[in-house]
Parts: structure tokens; sequence; C-alpha cells
């Protein structure tokens, strides 16, 4: 049994657990090679399938001919939609037509193919060579249409329709705030600064691609499912549905996952398509993405672009921000967040962290013939972070303030605050995150060295809060038709003593075995390896919505918390019947026991009574010890919040980056792991400089991909990811049961912004300004040669 | 990304491999590191109905100084040369940080590399800069081809089928060489790289054509760049691949008369 650990001495603590950073449950496997991920799964009689994709961005299919398919030797079996006749996915929002237009994607293309990746054929043989032959032997005939590339070319008057369903291929169109009166305040403004800005098509890349295991077991009656989701009851909903079956047919399990990002919370139709060919051959068939595939066919993400103004006053003060967001969804609606995910995330959440008085924002989704889009760490967070925090950098020097002040004068500092858009921020500590954020660098140096006339030097900032745990008031403002938000737990004390408890979130790299363990342990008194957490299995925990939007410590955790402390008063009532006291008069004792006086009984012991010694228990209180609790967040959520700060040095000879240092002020509440917290903050800010200087998507004028290995779409490595010195702060959540607020996507969020800030501080001089991501380097070689 | 259907083959030696290379023809490819070959076969872009492993090869690997030239046998990793003293031809060893990361360097071969032929490769540009001499076996026995002659196009060598790169000579020492490169990225190919050799003054420029371009008597960095004939391609302008030309020749000059 571990023993409770020495603990940073900064940090809160409310137990002996929560707060250190204890050794992962996880490591032991997955250090020694001995995880379990989707491909690692090999049943007997397995197949392996691939899909026959689209060429075409944009067409009439006119005929699917897959007898050659079959005829491939190693081949089992070759289906169209036409063979398989699933049902669609149809995600959808509470709203009126002209605020949204519901849209299917077909699990199959069957008469339109509408991005060149698209799955237009399943084949199924008996290794992944045979497949592959079988793949190229399929005969597709395409009536090539127009195909819309951009999101510009998609709002074109005339422009081809994506959907016939959705005029000028507009999914979403949403005014969510127009505060009265505001062009009266654009119109007497001292100041008025502009952002207009794109940002790049990214892909999530999560480690291992997406994959799916599905088998028809006759003995359970059940379709089983193993597939490296973060959703897994949604993928069941979904799945039942489109191959008709109940919901208790079909069990998926989620075995161990390397990573998701988003991109693994919406529903694929490639994991439908499997199961429904297990279903139909009886024969376990396995699925799994290639990194072509992964690169040009998976879920995309982050493509915006942003027309904002915001007014000043003479003395710094922020008066009002207008925007207008349109988001490039690519073909296809996802399950469940629809294409609103994102104009709906900016236009809801852009104020952030400043006191604006007035709001107005209209925010789209178009559709165009490109991969589809999901949720992606952050969700147009870290792309209107930049932008506002771009609007700041712009004022300062249009009023002749330093930005980082310019923030000092606006950011919120009185909570509870209500903002403009209707959402009450929970205390957060916006400003000291600020202030410790510049102090830090300057402490270090960094401001002396930009100074430097020799050296291109520029540092920036960026200041934001996230809004983490989304209850189900929270998403049901967003008017979604399936409404996220809650989150249940069973918990079980068996002989021994020993703990299980189920959660409905879904670890896919967050440490939830051991972070969730600590929680319990902490509520009960027990080391937390006594503490088993179960997860990612339909069969075996009640309906959860699994892991996104930073839910899972908040809200699981919450639920966790809560059904512990259940049990615990379980056991408080048996113990202090069997020692003969006074209920009031028993509590747990910390050490795996309850006390009454100077007297005590073990959980073990307890235990014993419960199942094996029934007889013995007080009347009225039944044989076993488990208890059931939900968590919900019943207001605007808890905002976590951040600031950092980031120096680079640009090559006036090549326009090349480097990021001299990075410093990360994060405050998530308590810290139930700071290890795991700093690893989630590390992760999530490489792939915010991913966004910021590296990644793309890129299309030619046919809508072909033009970036389907990495030798053309540029993730960034170690030697571009700089060391990260993290400071923490911790304003603990209210509501939340162990005051923790999400940890999961501030990194991604605040890193942008930053970069781009500190490349436009570099060329303050050039009088170039530089606002779409990902940087090219030619227009800060070009800059720095005029100079 | 899974390779069409081949027939493997396993050559123990250099007259074996050649043999094979004669019977099999076009159908047939060499492999050795297999680091660009094996990704184009996964993607199906080459579809070898043979493939000819010589990595089992007695005698094609190792670095041997004969006299004043430098020879490397075809299957020397660029890991091996990296490690290497090498004396006044440590240009080599030093440009060898540039190829790839440690993963490809430590399965990649010279010979691998000169016959693969991309423009922007270290070793081909290194091959042209420093005159070197590329030993190919065939059925008639060994042929040598100055670098110069060999890079015929994007991809496309002097190499007969039925040839087997066995050796590559440089001729002579080179103390003030360098070559530098940049990219977005540390391990991609080169947008621009340049190799300079300060004695022989000469100049090679990668990325800015389909071969190695080789510049005799190169005036300054500026002149070599105006001289290139450059066209705009997506995401990079002939301004801006001029500029990095520029920087980079400058950059290895400096390099290079450190010594």
């Amino acid at each position: 049994m571990a023993e409770p650990p020495q603990r940073s001495p900064h940090l809160r603590r409310d137990g002996a657990w929560v707060g250190a950073s204890v050794p992962r449950r996880e490591d032991p496997r997955l250090l020694a090679g001995r995880g379990r991920f989707v491909d690692d799964i090999v049943l007997p009689g397995m197949l392996h399938a691939q899909f026959v994709r689209s060429t075409e961005a944009h067409a009439e299919i006119l005929s699917v001919d897959l007898s050659e398919v079959r005829a491939v030797p190693g081949v089992v079996a070759a289906y169209s939609a036409a063979d398989l006749n699933l049902r669609g996915v149809t995600a959808l929002l509470d709203r009126p037509p002209h605020e949204f237009v519901p849209t299917a994607m077909p699990v199959l293309a069957h008469d339109r193919a509408r991005y060149v990746g698209e799955p237009v054929a399943i084949v199924v043989a008996r290794d992944p060579y045979a497949v592959e032959d079988g793949v190229e032997a399929a005969i597709v005939e395409y009536a090539p249409l127009q195909p819309v590339v951009s999101d510009t070319a998609a709002l074109a008057e005339g422009a081809p329709l994506v959907h016939a369903e959705a005029p000028r291929n507009t999914l979403v169109d949403v005014s969510l705030f127009a505060t009265e009166g505001i062009d009266a305040i654009f119109d007497e403004a001292h100041t008025v600064v502009e952002v207009h800005t794109k940002t790049g098509r990214q892909n999530a890349l999560p480690l291992e691609t997406r994959g799916v295991v599905a088998d028809w077991d006759d003995r359970d009656e059940q379709l089983r499912v193993q597939t490296c989701s973060q959703v897994p009851h949604q993928v069941r909903t979904v799945l039942a549905r489109c191959v008709g079956l109940d919901e208790k047919q079909v069990r998926v399990i989620v075995p161990d996952m390397g990573g998701g990002f988003g991109q693994k919370c919406v529903v694929g139709r490639e994991e439908i398509a499997a199961a429904a060919a297990a279903l139909r051959l009886r024969r376990p068939v396995k699925w799994i993405e290639d990194r072509r595939d992964a690169l040009t066919a998976a879920f995309l993400a982050r493509e915006q672009r942003y027309a904002v103004r915001a007014a000043f006053s003479a003395e710094g003060e922020i008066l009002a921000l207008d925007a207008d967001v349109v988001c490039d969804m690519g073909a296809y609606s996802c399950y469940p967040f629809t294409a609103g995910i994102e104009p709906l995330m900016a236009s809801a959440e852009m104020p952030g962290v400043y006191k604006i008085p007035a709001y107005r924002v209209r925010g789209r989704a178009v559709t165009t013939n490109k991969a589809p889009t999901a949720p992606y760490r952050g969700v147009s967070r870290p792309q209107y972070v930049m932008v506002v925090e771009r609007v700041f950098e712009k004022a300062a020097r249009a009023l002749g303030l330093d930005a980082v002040e310019l923030r000092r004068r606006n950011v919120i500092t009185v909570f509870p605050y209500k903002g403009v858009n209707d959402i009450t921020y929970d205390p957060g500590s916006y400003l000291e995150s600020l202030d410790l954020c510049e102090q830090t660098l300057r402490d270090e140096g960094w401001f002396s060295r930009r100074s430097d006339e020799n050296r291109v030097i520029g540092i920036g900032f960026s200041c934001f809060s996230e809004r983490t745990g989304y209850g189900s008031g929270a998403f049901a403002q967003r008017r979604m038709e399936v409404v996220p938000g809650f989150d249940i737990s069973e918990i079980r004390m068996d002989l021994n003593g020993t703990v299980s408890v189920t959660t409905g979130t879904l670890s896919h790299g967050q440490s939830h075995e051991t972070t969730m363990a600590q929680i319990v342990a902490d509520r009960l008194g027990i080391p937390y390896d006594r503490v088993k957490i179960v997860q990612g299995d339909t069969d075996r925990i009640t309906y959860g919505w699994g892991s996104f939007a930073s839910r899972s410590i908040t809200i699981g955790g919450s639920a966790v918390a809560a059904a512990s402390v259940k049990l615990g008063d379980q056991l408080r009532e048996i113990a202090a019947h069997l020692l003969e006291a006074d209920v009031d008069s028993a509590e747990l004792d910390g050490a795996g026991g309850v006390r009454v006086g100077d007297r005590s009984l073990s959980f073990a012991e307890i235990a014993d009574v419960a199942y094996l010694k029934a007889h013995l228990l007080p009347k009225g209180v039944g044989p076993g010890l488990s208890a059931t609790a939900s968590f919900d967040v019943g207001g605007d959520g808890t905002f976590s919040n951040a600031t950092h700060g980031v120096v680079v040095e640009l090559d006036p000879g090549t326009g090349g980056i480097e990021i001299l240092r990075y410093v990360c002020v994060e405050d998530c509440g308590v810290a139930i792991h700071p290890q795991v917290v700093e690893g989630q903050a590390r992760g999530g800010i490489a792939q915010g400089i991913a966004g910021a200087l590296f990644e793309q998507v890129t299309y030619d004028d046919a809508g072909q991909p033009l970036a389907p290995s990495f030798m053309e779409y540029k993730v960034p490595t170690a030697a571009e990811i700089p060391d990260v010195r993290i400071e923490h702060l911790e304003t603990p959540c209210a509501f939340t049961e162990s005051g923790a607020k999400g940890a999961g996507e501030g990194g991604t969020i605040g890193a942008p912004a930053a970069v781009l800030n500190a490349v436009n501080d570099a060329l303050r001089h050039t009088g170039v300004e530089l606002d779409d991501t990902p940087v090219p380097r030619e227009a800060i070689f070009r800059a720095l040669e005029k100079a | 990304m899974k390779p069409a259907a081949f027939t493997y083959h396993r050559a123990r030696t250099t007259a074996g491999a050649v043999g094979l290379l004669t019977e099999l023809g076009d159908d047939a490819k060499v492999i050795a590191g297999g680091q660009s070959l094996v990704a184009m076969m996964n993607f199906r872009l080459a579809r070898p109905e043979h493939l000819v492993d010589i990595t089992h090869v007695e005698g094609l690997a190792g670095i041997r100084r004969d006299g004043d030239s430098l020879r490397l046998g075809a299957l020397t990793t660029h890991r091996a040369v990296e490690k290497a003293d090498l004396g006044d031809f440590a240009v080599l060893s030093r440009a060898m940080r540039w190829v790839g990361h440690l993963p490809i360097r430590t399965r990649g071969t010279v010979g691998g590399s000169i016959a693969h032929a991309d423009a922007a490769a270290e070793w081909c540009l290194l091959a042209v800069l420093l005159d070197a001499r590329i030993r190919a076996e065939g059925p008639s026995g060994v042929r040598e081809i100055r670098a110069v002659d060999f890079f015929r196009g994007p991809f496309t060598t002097a190499l007969q089928p039925d040839e087997l790169i066995v050796e590559v000579v440089f001729p002579r020492p080179a103390p003030r060489a360098a070559l530098t490169e940049y990219a977005d990225r540390r391990g991609d190919f080169a947008l621009v790289a340049a190799a300079v050799d300060l004695d022989a003054d000469r100049v090679v420029l990668g990325g800015v054509a389909p071969t190695p371009v080789l510049v005799e008597r190169a005036g300054t960095a500026e002149e070599i760049a105006g001289a290139l004939e450059l066209r705009d391609e997506p995401g990079i302008s002939a301004h801006y691949r001029r500029g990095l030309v520029r920087t980079l020749v400058q950059r290895a000059r400096k390099e290079a008369s450190r010594g």
C-alpha cells in the first residue's frame, strides 16, 4: 500500500492525497509497453477493413463497382452504401431554420462526394495488405462538380452548394449579442482598432490514430465495439441507431487511448461502417486509420476568419467589441455538437477576461468541400483569445501605452462578475497571473535583452480564462438537441475494503486512474492504490458524457467525490451500529476505518459484515456496500485562467523564428496532481505553438489535400518546442467537490496569442503586423528586409 | 499505407546483387536503409516487384582514407560519418547534423541517398561540391561517374537499372568547406541548402533546381543569388528563395572560414 506523499508546500491540500504528484497508476503498464490500445487487440478470425475514399472534392457519384474488389485474393467482402443501407448521422441544434440548417452525414457516401477522402465503400480482407489491394480495385464513377474550398468561396454569390438544403453554404448563422447603442460608442470612441485574421486548418493529431475492433458476440447477443473514443455512450447511441440495434445490443469498450484532443469526441463514420460489416459478416473486423487518412480524412479543426473592431477611451478603457466570425467547418456537421460548436463558442465567450461593456457578435459556420471538423482542444478559444489579445496590443500602440498595463486596466478583478455575454465569472486570478508572468520575464532579464539592437527579439503575452466544466445548463444555453453536462458515479467497496468506482468521463491520456483515485482516497481516508477507477465500458458504466471541454475533474471528479461521501456515510452507519454508538459520533479515521471514540473498525471488518455476516447489519440497511451519486454544474461553470509570456527571436536572414523563453502562470483552482496539470499545460502549449507557427492542412484549388504526410503537415518536434516555465496560482472553485477547475485546454488556448504577439513585438520597428496563422516565414523575412 | 506485394531478395555479394538486378531489370529496386524507398512504397508511389536487399553484402560499409582521398562504402550510414573523426574531411561529419533525425541517420546510407538523388539532399550537394566520384558496379564491372555528371533530374541519375553504387570517393581534402541550410523545422528537407568549398572556390545550392546547382568561381553571395533562375511557387516566392540563398551562402562561407 502506498504511503501518503510529501507535497509541494504552496498547494492547498484538503486531504492526504489531493495536491500530491503521486506516481501515476497508469505508468507501470504504459511505460513498459504493456498498455492495451485498439490496435493491440487481436481476436480469432479477425478481418481488416479499409475504405474506398473519394478522389474528388465535390462530385456526383454515378456508380460504385466493387466486383473487381471482391475478386482480389484475400478480400472477404466489400460494401457500398447501397449494400449496407445504414442510417446517416444527423446532429441537431434547437434553433430556427435561419440560424441552423441540419444536414445528414451518411455513413458511406452514396449520391454525392463532398471531400477528398470521404468514405464511399468499405473493404474487408484477411490482412492489412490485401485490404489495400482490394481498395485499389474499386471502380467509382464520378461526375465532378465545382468544389467549394474556402469560406469566402462558400459565401460568394452564386457559389455551388455543398448541401442543397443549406443556402449560401451556411449551416449556422447566429447573432447572440448586440448591445444597444454600440454603433454610437464606436462613433464617439477616442480610438478604434481592427483585427482581421485567418487561422489555418489544423489536425488535432492524436498520436494514436482512430481505430476500432468490432465483433458480434452470440452469447451476449451484443455487438461489441472496442474503439478509441472520448465518448463511448454517444458512440453506442449513434451506432445502435445507424445499424438498427437496441442500446442493450451494443457494448462500446474503450481500451487505453493515445490521445483524442476532441477529434475523438464526435462519432466517426468509419467505426460505424466497420461495426456494420462485423455484424453482417459475424466475424471480428478491425479498422486502424493510417496516417495518410488521419491527415487528410479525419476530423479537422480551427479554420476561422475574424473581422473584429474594438473601441477604447483615451485612458485605455475598452468600451466595445464588435466581431464577425466565420468558421470553415468542412463538409459535414459533427455529432453531437453540430457545426455550431465553433461559432457558438466564439460568440458566447469572446469577451473573456476583460470588462467589456458593449458587445456585438455574429457567428457563422460555413460548409466547404474539405474534410469535416470536430472540436479541437480549446475550441475557438485559441483563435478568439488571439484576436482579442491582438486587439490589446494594437490598442496599446495606438494609445501609446504599455500593452500589459493596458490589460491591467481592463481585466476583471472583482468576482463574481457578470459579463456582457450573460455569463457569470467565478473568482480567478486574472490580474495576479498577468503581474506574475510579466515579473518573471523581467526578473529573468528578457526585457533588457529585447533592447539589444543587434538582435530581433520580441516579447508577447496573452491573458485569458477558459470556462471549464460546462454543466447541462450551460450546454442547454447553446441549444444543443443533445445536452451533455452531468456525470454519474457508482462506487462499491468489496471485501478487504478495496474500492472500485465508475466514472462516465474517460481518460485518454489525462491520468484519471490516478487523479480520480486521489479524490476518492481523501474522501474515504484510504491510500489511492486501494481505489480502482472503472471507465470506458458502456456495460459497466451508467450513461456518461466522456471527456472533453475540461470537464473530467470538475464534473466527473465531483461525482466521484460525492459517491465516496455517500459510501463513507454507509460505512459510518454500519460501524456505529456494530459498536453500539450513535451514527453522529462515528467518523472516518483517515486510516481506512471508522472511529467511535477510542474504538474503531476497519473497512475490511465492516465489509466482512456487509457481505458475509449480513444478519449483523442494522435494520433497514441492506447487504453490500455501494452508492451512486451524480454531479452537474448548475450555473455558468467555473473559469480557469492563465497568462502566457513568450520571448521570440527572429532571424532576418531567413525569416526563421526561435522561441527563446516560455512562461506560463496558470490557475486551475486546486491542482489534484500538479505534475499532471503541468503535463497538460506543456502538451497544450506545444499544440498552440503548432497552430501559431507550423501546422496547416492545405488544399489546392480543386480541393485536393496538399499535406498527406508529416513531410508537408509540419508538426513541431521537440527541437521546435521550448522548455516551459510553469508557475501556479490557486483560486479554488467554490462549487466543485475538490475545488478544482479544468486544466485540459488552457495551454493550447494561450499559446497562439502570446506567440503571435511576441512575433509582432519583434517586428515593432518594421511597421509590419502579421495577424494570420501559421505565421509565414517569408512574411517575416520581407518585413525585416525592408526595415 | 501498406506496400503492394513484392518479392524480397537478399544479396550476399555485390556480384550477386548486380546479377539479381540484371535478371530482374526495371522491376527491381535496391534497398539499403530504406528511409526514402519504404515510405514511397507504403504510399504505393513506388511499387517495385522485387527488392534487392544489399544490407548483408560484405565490405560495402566503411570509411577509408586512401592517400588524399576519402572512400565511403555505399552502406556507410549517415550516423557513422557523423561520429567519425575525418580530419580535413570534417565537413562531411558536420553536414550530417542536417540529415533528417537520429533514427534516419542511423539507418540511412550514403549510397542510398545519392542513388535517390533528392535535389536538396546533403549527400548530393556534398558530392557535387567536392567533385566526388561515384563508383557503380554493373554486369561489365565497376565504372566511375563524376558527381556533376551523375545527377540528371529530380530523382533521376546516370545509374543504369542493373548498376549498384558500391563506393563514393572524395578525391581531395576540403579543410575549409561547410554546408548549411534552412527549413522551418529541424530535420526537414531544406527549403534552401548551401555548401561551399573556399579553397576550390565552389558553391553548391540545393532546393533551387531539380538537381544540385554548382557555381564555380563563385562571386559574392548577392551575385550568386541574383544569377539564379527561380520561379514563384505556392508558399515560397522566388524573392524569398533568393534571399535564403544569399543568407545561407554567407553563413556557409563564414562557417567554412573557421575551418
